[in-house]
């Protein structure tokens, strides 16, 4: 009887409760809807990192990393090679790379680069570099002269497909090498700033050019579905001997900055939550305010007749309690409508660029709904609004049976 | 015969705005078991405050009530509210019904309280309900009665738990005579039939000739 009584006043001035009731639903829908859009562009910078040469892990050789130059090469690739086909699960791709601060020129421009030297087939399977190849051709894999150019560094060295374009660089003598290659394929990346920043040759030519015999520079590992990281890499330490020759990473660790913002996102979600709940909160207290106010007469009468104060407070608690849930119900599926209405085609930012890609976030972002961020975006409305619905239900309590009935 | 009420030295003082005003002044009553009392006197005597205080609604300044063998100023808030829900039952001036509730849930809701089965409060609230005259009005809600209507509802909510006495504040005050005189129809034959005390307060002269015994209350004394 007690849901019956509330359900029936809520609809006494159904006004008033379609006004709650819409702050509600609005407030859940942008904790959802926005929690997932936050969430997407988190997975989209991650995709981003981990595409962008980075892959899931990484292995250098111990001082690469602080001094990437080829005296800091991997000596024994093999080792390593060794290393990971015993240690990596099934669907994991690897790919042994030359990468290497250069300088690129033609006769008008020259730039600092970064030379990146790669075995064409396995580097299509970790990074992004297999699939981004827009006009002209990819690499094979003894290509001797081909080159890869970003679209960026194309235009700003205002050359085109089929020209030559010179890389020097310090080879394994300490002297500076210098190749022409021959432009054999253009790139576009996510970012502007990938485009102008890497070019990319064959392996072996990579190292015929700075001496380099058969070393590399690092070996980069893509897991499937990106899991797993840590494990794989205790395992692959674990092979290749702690305080040896070799560092290996994760990619969190490989992007700090990254990391860190991930680290915080979920504070920046949950801060955003209760923010809305604020918002949420005070229109929810003042309308139940209102609603208690106008029923004073009857809570005095229900003293009167031998009502506890506690079951006062219960009955204004059921009754927000019913509004809460009745919005929360539809905000969600109203949250979970537009998240899947956007799964397919996405939020493009294409016309922000630069702002986008300044602070490291795809030019596409696709929602990403996590059931434990609705779990806790439901759990922060339902807890603050029975807290905040505390208030009036108490004022209700709080009257003698006498000054409840003398209320008009 | 027993006595239900005993009222001694009781004093009511309150403030309206700054000014003190002496509601009740040192008011001595006895009312005995089953009995049918009228408190009667202009408007301002002091009578709703008596009444109030008897259903334990109210505080006394100074004296003592005690109802059905219980000394209020020996009861806290809880024992207090479980003493209005069991032995005592109310009618106002107002009717104060809970408008979302029919009259049969009205009357259901006082049993709802007490803990009583669903089945036994459908029972119980249907046969005070035809005893009050409202059979075939069970599901109505109080804006679809009449003021005499609603106030019968009222006395079926205040008598159904069988409660040792029904307070009523002016319960004619709204009606016309001839609704007001049906009311207090009702009310002798529950107060004969169930053995309830009625204590009413009330102006009216015909609700007066209709008590078996009168209380006159003048500027906060009991006259006589």
């Amino acid at each position: 009887m007690d849901i019956t009584i509330a359900w029936r006043n809520i609809w006494r001035n159904p006004r008033r409760t379609a006004v709650i009731l819409i702050a509600v639903v609005i407030g859940i829908w942008s904790m959802v809807f926005m929690g997932a859009l936050m969430r997407g562009v988190e997975v989209g910078m991650i995709d981003n990192g981990i595409s962008t040469l980075t892959g899931d892990l990484q292995v250098h050789s111990r001082n690469y990393r602080n001094d990437p130059i080829v005296e800091n090469s991997i000596r024994e690739p093999e080792l390593v090679h060794a290393a990971l086909s015993k240690v990596l699960p099934p669907g994991a791709h690897s790919a042994f790379r030359v990468r290497l601060n250069a300088v690129a020129g033609n006769a008008r421009h020259s730039a600092g680069v970064t030379l990146v030297g790669i075995d064409a087939s396995a580097e299509k399977a970790v990074s992004f570099i297999g699939d981004a190849v827009t006009d002209g051709e990819y690499l094979s894999e003894s290509d001797a002269n081909g080159i890869l150019v970003g679209q960026e560094l194309l235009e700003t060295f205002d050359t085109r497909l089929g020209r030559k374009i010179i890389l020097m660089a310090q080879d394994a003598d300490g002297e500076i090498a210098s190749k022409a290659f021959r432009i054999k394929g253009i790139f576009q990346a996510e970012m502007k700033a990938t485009e102008k920043q890497f070019v990319f040759v064959s392996g072996s030519a990579a190292r015929k050019m700075l001496k380099m015999g058969n070393q590399v520079s690092e070996v980069c590992v893509a897991l499937p579905g990106h899991r797993n990281s840590e494990a794989v890499v205790a395992d692959l330490r674990r092979e290749l001997g702690t305080g040896g020759e070799f560092e290996v990473n994760t990619w969190r660790e490989l992007l700090p900055v990254l990391n860190a913002y991930l680290e915080m996102s979920n504070s920046f979600i949950f801060i955003w939550y209760v923010v809305m709940f604020v918002a949420m909160g005070f229109g929810l207290t003042n309308t139940t305010l209102m609603a208690v106010f106008e029923r004073m007469r009857e809570f005095g009468l229900l003293k009167a007749l031998g009502m506890r104060p506690a079951r006062i407070i219960r009955q204004v608690l059921i009754e927000s309690s019913i509004i809460l849930m009745i919005g929360m119900v539809i905000g969600n599926l109203l949250g979970i409508l537009s998240v899947l209405l956007l799964s397919n085609t996405g939020i493009d930012l294409s016309d922000l660029a630069a702002g986008v890609e300044y602070a490291g976030m795809s030019r596409m972002i696709y929602p990403v709904l996590l059931e434990s961020d609705i779990l806790v975006s439901n759990l922060v409305v339902f807890v603050l609004g029975a807290l905040v619905s505390l208030y009036p239900a108490s004022k209700a309590a709080r009257f003698t049976p006498i000054q409840a009935m003398a209320q008009t | 015969m027993e006595t239900i009420v005993q009222c001694r030295g009781i004093q009511k003082k309150y403030m309206q705005g700054k000014v003190e005003v002496r509601a009740l002044d040192n008011v001595d009553l006895d009312i005995a078991k089953g009995e049918f009392v009228a408190l009667a006197g202009p408007s301002g005597s002091g009578k709703t405050t008596l009444l109030n205080l008897i259903g334990g609604l109210d505080t006394v300044d100074a004296g003592k009530v005690i109802v059905d063998g219980e000394n209020y100023a020996e009861l806290n808030g809880a024992a207090l509210a479980e003493l209005r829900l069991h032995r005592i039952g109310f009618v106002f001036q107002a009717y104060n019904l809970i408008p979302v509730l029919s009259a049969r849930e009205n009357v259901e809701y006082v049993m709802l309280l007490q803990g009583v089965g669903t089945a036994e409060r459908r029972e119980r609230s249907r046969m005070i309900l035809d005893e009050v005259g409202l059979e075939n009005k069970y599901d109505r809600r109080p804006s679809e009665l009449s003021g005499g209507q609603q106030q019968r509802v009222a006395v079926a909510r205040a008598i159904v738990s069988n409660p040792s006495i029904v307070l009523a504040d002016e319960p004619t005050a709204n009606l016309d005579s001839k609704t007001g005189e049906g009311l207090l129809k009702i009310m002798r034959e529950m107060n004969e039939k169930k053995k309830a005390t009625f204590i009413f307060s009330t102006h009216d002269k015909m609700v007066m000739d209709c008590a078996r015994r009168l209380v006159m209350i003048q500027d906060g004394r009991i006259a006589r």
